[in-house]
């Protein structure tokens, strides 16, 4: 088991320095020289040059690189360029709000979105089953801003059952959370669908049949134990990404959570804000990778990691 | 013949059909409205500002303008609201300094003026509602339209034609340069797409519907990528590839003259998900403002438009860009699933 994982860790530094390279050929090489969006409109040849210095831009591409590979290990980036506020500190005080969000959303479209793909399963073939998965692809055309703008308008501006925007604990993540739920419910549930319906055919699922088990344990039992598999790939490797996807309701709803911030840091040019975050939630997603291949063996112990 | 096969299951499914017209009808709008036979004066302000639809009527008119008019109320805790209201009432000492553009500024005046006057002869209501400068909500949304289905179609092309290419490579000279591909493939998945969307929308500062098509068709080309060279490896040990080798075919020949028409309809419906994938996309960049630049209309743009707009009452701009969009992604996606599985070898059993 350590054995595997040390050499799953060993697997992933090629993979992790292929995003710091990329991550640093973006905005050293191809972003152009940080010391004219710094200096701004009152640029003068000392101060770029003082900026330059201060950078380390006026070094070679090499010294450069490592100064980053540094900034990484360390978790020290420096100074956010727009509020001059530390990047790590940033990064550590959004977190706490978008979690807010993304836990109790995920937990929720999980459970839901698989208890809604077994009963659709239960009827599959039939006219019930056709008419929700179209419901399911007309719901997931609507653009999501759309969603989110008639949803903030109607029930929170209009009826007033919820806080309009802002931030000061649970109350306030509550819309989120339903309008993150009914935009995400339909593709999770057409996925989780075609994870069931791939195991309703198989052998197993006969023999339970036949041996007289009822079909309400054939589905939660057997046939789910199974699926549970791709469900589990699915909303694990979806996590790190969810982090940045909720950026939209984020934004709307002025939660300062780390999608609004990323948000904030394009608008604004903020390189070392958008160059920490996207190493950090690469490496998240890889270890996500790792800890999914772990479950996998808790789940299913047909799994041999080797 | 796979592809005789494919479209005669693809004709006998009648949902799939009529999704392939709604899709077409589309296409042939934007083909017209990119040659300007249509709507090329979606930009003249033929109604007055925020005109609602027709079918409303004109009793939102009366209202709707006086609104507008009013003046915002004076705020007490306006640190400058003194010197606003003597800079107001042109009690402003000019030392004498004469104003340089003063006659540019009359003139420019008296111009609005006379263009205040023609607003009068500007319609009152328009078939579906009018925008803040009172352009017709359905030329806009057919022009917007225009621009974020040829930025979806170009940039899926872009991202299909990288990830066949690299797909092919990988697949078929495997060694090397597949272990190449393979870690540049993990270095891309690493990162959530949104967020390496969002990444290159800052490097490149400058916005224009290129600039669009450029972040999504690069960064967009993983998945092609995964499926064609899991076919290229399948084939490439195949009969017929080793007959057309020992005729003498090149490697390049045999890549894409004998393998890629097998594995074609992977890149197509490859293609048709990337096309409702980046549009959403587009959509959303747009409204965040990394996408069109100004001047450019997009269903993105006016849906940004449309959220202040709901919160006075005017539904009309978001209701004609959602509508457009739900029905063409819709009616795409639909086709996607059938064109999936007519071509899908598994459903023919």
């Amino acid at each position: 088991m350590l054995a595997y994982i040390v050499r799953r860790l060993w697997q992933m530094l090629p993979t992790m320095l292929g995003v710091v390279v990329l991550v640093f050929v973006l905005f050293n090489w191809v972003g152009g020289d940080p010391a004219y969006i710094l200096a701004g409109k009152m640029a003068n040849a000392d101060s770029i040059a003082n900026i330059r210095r201060q950078l380390g831009v006026d070094q070679p591409y090499y010294v450069q690189l490592w100064i980053f590979i540094k900034q990484i290990v360390t978790f020290d980036f420096g100074l956010s360029w727009a509020t001059s506020e530390p990047v790590s500190n940033i990064i550590a005080t959004r977190l706490g709000p978008s979690l807010t969000v993304l836990v109790p959303l995920t937990v929720l479209e999980t459970l839901i979105g698989i208890a809604l793909a077994l009963a659709v399963a239960f009827v599959r073939g039939s006219l019930t089953d056709r008419a929700v998965m179209i419901a399911c692809t007309v719901g997931m055309s609507v653009s999501i801003l759309v969603y989110i703008i008639v949803f903030q308008y109607g029930l929170a501006y209009k009826l007033g059952l919820f806080p309009v925007q802002g931030w000061d604990g649970l109350r306030y993540a509550v819309l989120p959370i339903l309008i993150g739920l009914a935009v995400s419910l339909a593709p999770t549930l057409r996925l989780f669908r075609s994870f069931v319906l791939d195991e309703v055919g198989q052998d197993y699922v006969r023999t339970a049949r036949a041996k007289g088990l009822s079909e309400r344990r054939v589905m939660w039992v057997h046939v789910l134990r199974n699926a549970a598999i791709p469900i589990l790939t699915y909303v694990m490797s979806n996590l790190p990404a969810l982090l940045i996807g909720a950026f939209l309701l984020e934004r709307f709803f002025g939660i300062p959570g780390i999608g609004r911030e990323v948000i904030l840091a394009v608008e604004r040019s903020d390189f070392p804000v958008i160059k920490a975050i996207t190493v950090y939630v690469a490496a998240a997603t890889m270890v996500a990778n790792l800890l999914t291949d772990l479950l996998y063996q808790a789940v299913d112990p047909r799994v041999k990691l080797s | 013949m796979m592809v005789h096969g494919a479209w005669r299951r693809l004709r006998a499914d009648r949902m799939a059909m009529v999704s392939l017209g709604v899709v077409l009808a589309f296409l042939l709008m934007v083909a017209l409205s990119a040659s300007g036979l249509i709507v090329a004066d979606w930009e003249d302000e033929v109604g007055v500002n925020y005109a609602p639809p027709s079918f409303v009527g004109g009793a939102a008119v009366a209202t709707a303008p006086a609104v507008a008019q009013q003046a915002l109320p004076d705020n007490p805790f306006d640190p400058i609201a003194e010197d606003m209201r003597a800079l107001r009432a042109g009690g402003v000492e000019m030392y004498g300094v004469i104003d340089p553009l003063a006659d540019d500024l009359a003139q420019l005046r008296a111009q609005a003026g006379e263009g205040g006057a023609a607003a009068a002869a500007r319609r009152a209501t328009l078939p579906f509602g009018g925008d803040k400068w009172g352009h017709d909500v359905i030329k806009k949304t057919i022009k917007g339209s225009e621009t974020s289905i040829v930025v979806g179609l170009v940039a899926a092309l872009l991202a299909v034609g990288l990830g066949t290419l690299f797909g092919a490579l990988s697949g078929y000279c495997g060694g090397v340069v597949d272990d190449f591909f393979n870690w540049f493939y993990s270095i891309f998945t690493a990162i959530p797409s949104v967020l390496m969307i969002l990444a290159v929308a800052a490097v490149l500062q400058q916005k224009g519907v290129l600039t669009i098509v450029l972040i999504l068709g690069l960064t967009g080309w993983t998945g092609p990528y995964r499926l064609i060279r899991a076919e290229y490896l399948k084939h490439k040990a195949r009969e017929y590839v080793l007959a057309a080798d020992a005729i003498g075919a090149s490697h390049w020949r045999k890549m894409f003259g004998h393998i890629f028409p097998n594995v074609s309809h992977v890149a197509l419906v490859q293609m048709s998900i990337l096309v409702v994938g980046f549009i959403k996309a587009e959509v959303i960049l747009s409204f965040l403002g990394f996408g069109v630049p100004v001047g450019v209309v997009s269903w993105g743009s006016m849906l940004n438009e449309a959220q202040n707009e709901l919160i006075l009452g005017r539904w009309w701009q978001l209701t004609a860009a959602a509508v457009a969009m739900a029905l063409l992604v819709t009616a795409f996606s639909l086709f996607t699933d059938a064109l999936r599985d007519a071509l899908d070898p598994k459903v023919k059993a």
